[in-house]
């Protein structure tokens, strides 16, 4: 269901999660701090009710946020990547670098493909994408991208952006008190301008149905001659 | 006017180029450019190929590879990029209609740019039959486009058909009842030369890892046939398979919506209808 003015979904009765490639991220930097200790953030750009996802995040072992802040209008891929810019350069001024930053891939709903990608190159650090396996080795990182027949696989120095997939790992689920734990855990918070965007969405809408009709070949196991036949008659038997 | 095209041999590309023509006279970039695939090279000479011919706009197919390209091509020029497009008419700006959600909402926007980057969302335009275009010619690039590069590969360990590129893929949801359950599909698959797939719910149960996954954060396949069993059809999983030629629903809900969806449907219990339809086939062998 879309809102009056068709520029975004009526969300007033739905819940809201974090994305499954960015819960793998989220997961993937929990593991590897547990096992190589540091510090982890998590970041995002988003409305006021963001702030349960970033919760969320921390209840899974995320040491601290950081909160940009919109006024729930929405934000197009390249103005997100320049405020999560300026953010993760501010945040390594006082806090020192990040080894690694990951992002999802692409985004559930706009899937821009692009956000990662973009603060990588501002950061002039190599990015590698699109990832189903992360390994540390010492200074440089080992990454696993699923492609047709295989993975193909990337070696690149650390610091390093990474855009991770669902599959990268299964996240846990968090507990009774890592969920207490996350309501001290420090947020930050800041409110970014919104650019004009260069990619302006005018409308939504949904697509006409794809045209399929069901045709019916039966019910029960009866149904298995016809479903032969049509089998056949699509050239796959 | 010059439009360029990143190109590979699937129908994607050439999809993206019947899209890409609206723009001029198309000029292509092959994916293969660079070997082995190395995505900052291949922006930096979609970016000197783009500037030498003061192309009209950059054009590549919305698969991982097309968008992931685009994407550093979209940084290094400091210009938006639309992806995943159905259509586009250029103008100032240019208009784009795009897919969001995976398929399951369409975007009009405007794409105010001097030089439009776009890709083409897969098995939404219909494939360009003309003659391939001529081949930009292809500079050397510098040793720091080269640091991402692939250094390796490795095999599925399953050694069976790949989700996406089966001619058949027979997949089960939550109606299948566990991972035994599976036993049944497989049988199916391996009659039918055919891979397994399977849904998001079945993954998250742990039945089937996921690389059987079909749907959004899944693979997108584009079978001849694809045979659904016990999966409702989330929007999640329904954008997985738009490149389906004919889908198959066995459930026992007929008003799920994969069964509203679906080419052909079969009403019923999957765990005597799955078996019914090997048996089926063994006796025509």
């Amino acid at each position: 269901m879309l809102t009056d003015d068709a520029r975004a979904i009526n969300t007033q009765h739905l819940g809201f999660t974090i994305s499954p490639h960015e819960e793998c991220g989220v997961e993937e930097a929990v593991r590897l701090i547990e096992a190589n200790k540091g510090e982890s953030v998590v970041l995002t750009l988003g409305p006021p009710e963001a702030v349960e996802q970033l919760r969320d995040a921390m209840a899974l072992g995320i040491d601290r946020a950081i909160h940009l802040k919109t006024d729930r209008q929405e934000w197009d891929a390249e103005s997100t990547a320049a405020a999560l810019i300026e953010a993760i350069r501010a945040d390594e001024t006082s806090s020192g670098p990040f080894d690694l930053i990951f992002f999802g891939n692409e985004s559930a709903d706009s899937a821009g493909f692009q956000v990662g990608i973009r603060v990588a190159y501002a950061l002039a650090r190599p990015c590698v994408a699109g990832l189903k396996k992360v390994t540390l080795q010492g200074s440089s990182v080992r990454c696993e991208q699923e492609v047709d027949g295989g993975r193909d696989v990337y070696v690149v120095p650390l610091p390093a952006v990474l855009t991770v997939k669902e599959g990268l790992n299964l996240p846990r689920y968090p507990s009774v008190p890592g969920k207490m734990r996350a309501r001290s855990k420090p947020m930050a918070e800041s409110m970014p301008t919104r650019p004009v965007p260069r990619l302006e969405l005018v409308k939504l809408a949904v697509p006409a149905g794809q045209g399929r009709r069901a045709e019916s070949l039966g019910a029960g196991s009866a149904a298995a001659p016809a479903v032969v036949e049509m089998l056949q008659k699509a050239g796959v038997l | 006017m010059t439009v360029i095209v990143l190109m590979d041999s699937s129908d994607a590309s050439k999809q993206a180029l019947a899209l890409a023509r609206k723009f001029g006279e198309p000029q292509s970039v092959s994916m293969d450019a660079v070997q082995p695939f190395a995505p900052d090279a291949l922006a930096a000479i979609l970016a000197r190929a783009a500037d030498d011919m003061n192309a009209s706009a950059v054009v590549a197919a919305g698969t991982e590879r097309g968008n992931e390209v685009m994407a550093r091509l979209a940084a290094r020029m400091g210009l938006p990029l639309a992806a995943n497009c159905i259509d586009a008419e250029p103008g100032d700006p240019t208009t784009v209609m795009r897919q969001r959600w995976g398929g399951s909402l369409l975007e009009e926007a405007r794409l105010h740019s001097p030089r439009p980057l776009m890709t083409v969302a897969p098995h939404t335009v219909a494939a360009d039959s003309g003659p391939p275009p001529a081949e930009v010619e292809v500079k050397p690039v510098a040793e720091t486009d080269l640091v991402v590069r692939v250094v390796d590969h490795v095999s599925p360990s399953n050694g069976g058909v790949s989700l996406a590129e089966a001619k058949v893929i027979v997949s089960g949801g939550r109606g299948v009842g566990s991972k035994e359950g599976f036993t049944i599909i497989e049988e199916l698959a391996g009659l039918l030369g055919a891979a397994v797939g399977c849904s998001r719910a079945v993954t998250s149960a742990g039945w089937r890892p996921h690389t059987d996954q079909v749907g959004q954060t899944g693979t997108k396949v584009a079978p001849e046939v694809y045979i659904a069993c016990g999966i409702s059809g989330a929007t999640q999983h329904m954008a997985g398979l738009k490149g389906a030629k004919r889908i198959l629903a066995i459930n026992s809900d007929p008003q799920a919506p994969l069964m509203l969806n679906a080419d052909y449907t079969v009403t019923g219990d999957l765990k005597e209808i799955v078996p019914a339809i090997s048996a089926e086939i063994r006796k025509r062998r």
